[in-house]
């Protein structure tokens, strides 16, 4: 048998249900490598040793009585953005570094249902704003392909504690890349659902009409297992969607022959490095050999994806973000003299740059005079934005393209010039103002560092988007291949 | 669109955060940048194009009225109010208020 | 110079929903502090409004009650500003599309009989504030959120009213509307009803709108009269002294009767409005304006228009008996059982409303119900008793000794309509009063009405005011005629 740590979701649930292991032992053997590995990379905030020893154990009596399910007795990681009862949620910011929730969020509440046992919860971007990892008020996390490089972000200690084999799966959640460019930048498999495919009741708000959780795993089988769980209705979330969940791995098998793949002609400009085109145009022709046809296409207004959300984005960020004036939880500065110094100071101070940068442009879009030049317009860049892809449907089943640009990139190489970082978005936002369903896969390597292959599918199509992708993890072995050697 | 350091510091004080001095000329630089990448959007014609603020066009489900009480109202309040910076016989406390 | 007063109100109403606009927490008045403020109600991190069918529907009925278009897309928008009393740091209102469109309330104006339209310029739903209690925690204020989430309908009046008195009919009438409807409890001591002024004053004759004032949080029909005169006359002196009005916000303080200005309110406010993502349009169909519409109960115009009708009253009865729908129920409920309405409307305007005013309390409070008026009623017009000694029944009702029926048993106090034993009064009484027996016969027939009074008033004294005075009069006349 393989290390335990190199199993999938899959194959534990299997092997837990063959009694091969208890989820004592499994459990117990992350909550070792964490102890003594978490150091290296920082992807974790938070460890929950007896909280996950007591999910394990009670996942072992159910398991001895003959229950069965997909996660039960699994151990896996939450996003720290994920309100958990009891265990500290501080959404990577100093604001929260006190904040024990007294609730769970709906995803946390469905995995736990599901007798799923939680190691910890992963480092992220601050609010998650960020694409590095590097604006954590924990500390940035390292890449496990290579230390001096950033996992990505904002979903990086996620991306990186799967890739490092300290957890098996985790969550994520994303709103302008944040699950797809780090699972592109640590060689594994994440998957963004369309927006109100997953709830959003107790996952801490950055851009809500942006925002979605979804599965961070090494395979699309068992993105298909998490999100079974993750995702449906809730009363909670009143933009979640009430369309029924189908079983996402009922249908990974199914063929792909005569799938209509689009090529738009926008993600393969000059801007793209060559080397990450002639990669992504292999794992293209992969697909082609199961039958996919490649078919080019045009998603015109696909430039003004940064621009339309970096003005959205921060919009709702700058009002969500005001219920942390230290008033009712998180942190207060010390002896405030008045109201006034209260909320200034609590806020100037716990707060970083990145966060406050944003508060700022978000609040400057919506100030009076520049409503209608910035968030209105960016409202209808956004419409165009989203209608290119229904004009794209009409012609092809899912797009395919880079997830990034480059891949993992060094600490401090975008230096302190926001813009730059912000285009290391450039193919995953459109997505997120669409609200349409996307992957990304492990597709190569380019300098020895994993490269991602971004997979787009029409609303409510995640069923085809993991059978895609499984079908290409195959005839693939990207997936497979691991940073860590022990 | 370029940013003045003054209307930094306006647009800070509407936040609830300090940022003045030579900060806002600094935050005022880099964010100017960050502007002047959104202005991009400016030489789109959307004239004709209706602003969408949810990206499925999907209209809201609204919630039956029926209220839940707690059991034991006092200790719900008393659990929430232990991760409250201050508080005193039940109510949240900032400094005083003036009118 | 003559000056004309300018006023636009913005009327807050709280609905009685029972839950809150985007929680499940109770809005119930006077729970312990913060004991109905859930995880939503506080924003907690993650926590997501969602909001309550109600309180729309609650709008939509207040906007068929004012002939409104009612808004077929409706939208939330954050206003976002900071308060310690606002826990999201924005308050959830609507602006561009809210639920009720251009509509309008009639009111009474000076002249008798006349009639004004104000036209409302939109109602919108929106949430409720906290509280803070500035009494004194160390030199700190306490925060309750209890009320933080109880959906309101702001009702934004255009300025087109011209005087205090206007204001208060205005005011009057949007309550008469609430409560009638049933949406809102309408209790302004309990804050379920609020209003902001807007005030400006003109010269006579000007076209143009003066500068206004707003003057905040006005909670009873008393203090926004005199607050309404205290600015007009603080507005008038200010110009004529050569001043000039600031758009300001105004706060009236009750106990010096004065208004002054709001420091905390003069910041520069930007309240950066957007739709919030976290509430997607609401889409009312005509059906469901169709359904509301069925289930409209009778208005306070339609009800005074049929107390004219179906009881004979004169339009000034039906307006005080309509003006509120308890009082308009209460009154029904007693006719129905006395069977005489011109009767009932006197006793509910007059000795019943006299003794709740007496007592404070309001005619849900009032110790005799309308049942048991209407059977006092009952009993002044089956003879049983007269309208006076109606009246000592009626205290002693409210006093709680019983029943009409029940007091006047035990008190004696049936009425005499004996006609032998009424004669006999008679007799004895026109045998003691020979000379007034005499000027009645020397006088003109008509001073003889008055002169008559004289016995009748003795015959009552002697009978304690029981004998039936019908039967006292014509006896009297037949005697003293003879």
């Amino acid at each position: 048998m393989k290390p335990l740590h190199e199993l999938t979701i899959a194959e534990i649930q299997l092997l837990l249900q063959q009694k091969q292991f208890s989820s004592r032992e499994i459990t117990g053997h992350f909550l070792d490598r964490i102890a003594q590995q978490n150091s290296i990379y920082n992807c974790y905030i938070s460890v929950d040793n007896d909280g996950a020893l007591n999910a394990a154990d009670a996942a072992d009596k159910a398991i001895a009585t003959g229950a069965n399910g997909p996660l039960l007795g699994v151990p896996f990681a939450h996003k720290d953005i994920f309100c958990t009862q009891g265990v500290k949620t501080t959404c990577g910011s100093k604001m929260l570094d006190n904040f024990i929730p007294p609730y769970d969020a709906t995803v946390v509440a469905k995995m736990k249902a599901e007798g799923a046992v939680m190691l910890g919860k992963t480092n992220m971007d601050e609010f998650a704003m960020g694409s590095s990892n590097e604006t954590s008020y924990f500390g940035s996390v390292k890449n496990p392909w290579d230390l001096e490089t950033v996992p990505g972000g904002s979903s990086g200690g996620s991306a990186a504690a799967v890739a490092a084999r300290l957890a098996p799966a985790a969550t994520g959640t994303d709103t302008g890349g944040s699950i797809r460019q780090p699972a592109a930048l640590c060689g594994i498999t994440g998957l963004k659902p369309t927006y109100g495919r997953v709830s959003r009741y107790g996952m801490i708000a950055f851009a809500s009409s942006l925002d979605q959780a979804g599965p961070m795993t090494r395979t699309a089988e068992d993105a298909a297992i998490l999100l079974n769980s993750m995702s449906g209705f809730d009363a909670k979330d009143s933009t979640c969607t009430d369309i029924a969940v189908p079983d996402y791995t009922a249908t990974l098998n199914q063929s792909i022959k005569g799938l209509k793949i689009g090529i738009p002609k926008e993600y393969f400009d000059e801007r793209l490095d060559a080397t990450m085109a002639a990669t992504v145009q292999t794992a293209l022709a992969e697909l082609e050999k199961l039958g996919a046809i490649l078919v080019d296409i045009e998603l015109p207004n696909s430039a003004l994806s940064v621009p339309a959300y970096y003005v959205i984005a921060p919009a709702e960020a700058s009002s969500n973000l005001s219920r942390f004036d230290g008033v009712r939880y998180g942190y207060r500065c010390d002896n405030p003299k008045d109201l006034e110094d209260l909320y200034t100071r609590t806020r100037t101070e716990g707060f970083g740059e990145e966060v406050k940068r944003r508060i700022l442009v978000g609040a400057y879009a919506l100030s009076a005079g520049y409503y209608d030049a910035y968030y209105r317009k960016a409202q209808q860049v956004r419409r165009l934005i989203k209608q290119d892809f229904v004009s794209a449907f009409e012609k092809v089943d899912i797009i395919a393209g880079p997830t990034s640009p480059s891949p993992a990139f060094k600490f401090g190489e975008k230096g302190d010039d926001p813009v730059a970082m912000y285009l290391e978005d450039i193919y995953t936002i459109a997505v997120n103002l669409a609200g349409l369903p996307a992957m990304s896969l492990p597709a190569g390597t380019m300098n020895n560092m994993p490269v991602g292959l971004q997979l787009v599918g029409n609303y409510f199509a995640e069923q085809q988007l993991l059978n895609t992708a499984h079908q290409f993890q195959t005839v693939t072995d990207w997936h497979h291949q691991s940073p860590v050697t022990e | 669109m370029t940013i003045t350091p003054e209307q930094i510091a306006i647009t800070a004080g509407l936040a609830k955060l300090k940022i003045d001095g030579d900060e806002a000329i600094e935050v005022a630089k880099r964010i100017g940048a960050i502007l002047e990448l959104v202005d991009q959007m400016q030489a789109v014609d959307t004239s004709n194009v209706e602003p969408m603020a949810n990206s499925l066009d999907a209209v809201q489900r609204l919630r039956v009225d029926a209220a839940i009480q707690p059991e034991n109202p006092i200790d719900v309040r008393d659990t929430l109010q232990q991760i409250a910076p201050a508080t005193e016989d039940g109510l949240y406390l900032v400094p005083k208020v003036i009118d | 110079m003559q000056w004309e007063t300018v006023i636009g109100l913005e009327v807050h109403v709280q609905l009685s929903t029972q839950s809150k606009i985007f929680s499940g927490s109770s809005t119930a008045f006077g729970a312990a502090p913060n004991t109905q403020a859930d995880v939503v109600d506080l924003a907690l991190p993650g926590t997501l409004p969602v909001a309550n069918l109600q309180a729309f529907k609650s709008a939509i009925m207040f906007g068929l009650a004012i002939d409104a278009e009612i808004g077929k897309e409706s939208v939330f928008e954050r206003k976002n500003y900071f308060y310690p009393d606002l826990p999201k740091g924005y308050q959830t209102t609507q602006l561009e599309k809210p639920i009720v469109g251009l509509g309008y309330i009639s009111i009474p104006t000076a002249v008798e009989g006349e009639i004004k339209q104000v036209r409302i310029h939109h109602a919108h739903l929106e949430e409720d504030a906290g509280k803070s209690l500035h009494e004194d925690f160390h030199g700190m204020t306490g925060i309750d959120l209890n009320r933080a989430g109880t959906p309101l309908i702001e009702i934004v009046s255009e300025p087109d009213m011209r005087s205090s008195a206007e204001a208060i009919a205005f005011l009057k009438k949007v309550h008469a509307i609430v409560t009638y409807l049933g949406i809102s409890d309408g209790d302004m001591s309990q804050g379920s009803l609020r209003c902001d002024a807007n005030v400006s004053i003109r010269p006579m004759g000007e076209e143009k709108l003066g500068t206004r004032t707003e003057i905040k949080n006005l909670n009873s029909f008393r203090f926004i009269e005199r607050a309404i005169h205290v600015e007009v006359d603080r507005q008038i002196d200010l110009l004529e002294s050569g001043g000039v009005i600031k758009q300001e916000t105004r706060l009236y303080d009750s106990d010096k009767n004065e208004t002054r200005s709001m420091r905390s309110k003069e910041e520069a406010n930007d309240y950066r409005y957007f739709p919030c993502p976290d509430l997607l349009p609401v889409i009312i169909d005509d059906q469901t304006i169709e359904e509301l519409r069925a289930i409209m109960p009778e208005l306070p115009e339609q009800k005074l228009q049929r107390f004219q009708e179906q009881f004979s009253l004169s339009a000034y009865d039906a307006s005080i008996l309509t003006e509120q729908r308890s009082i308009a129920e209460f009154f029904e409920t007693a006719t129905t059982h006395c069977g005489d309405a011109k009767l009932s409307a006197n006793w509910v305007m007059g000795e019943l409303s006299g003794y709740l005013n007496k007592h404070d309390l309001t005619i849900e409070q009032s110790p005799v119900s309308a049942e048991q008026l209407g059977a006092l009623i009952g009993r002044i017009k089956d003879n049983t008793i007269s309208g006076k000694i109606a009246k000592q029944v009626f205290e002693a009702m409210c006093s709680n000794e019983g029943s009409a029926d029940e007091i006047i048993e035990a008190k004696g106090l049936k009425q005499v309509s004996d006609s032998g034993a009424i004669e006999a009064m008679v007799d004895e009484v026109i045998n003691n009063s020979p000379d007034q027996v005499a000027q009645y016969r020397a006088a003109e027939p008509d001073k003889r009405k008055k002169l008559i009074g004289f016995f009748v008033g003795q015959i009552m004294k002697a009978s304690k005011g029981q004998a039936n005075p019908g039967q006292v009069n014509q006896i009297l006349a037949k005697k003293l005629n003879a």
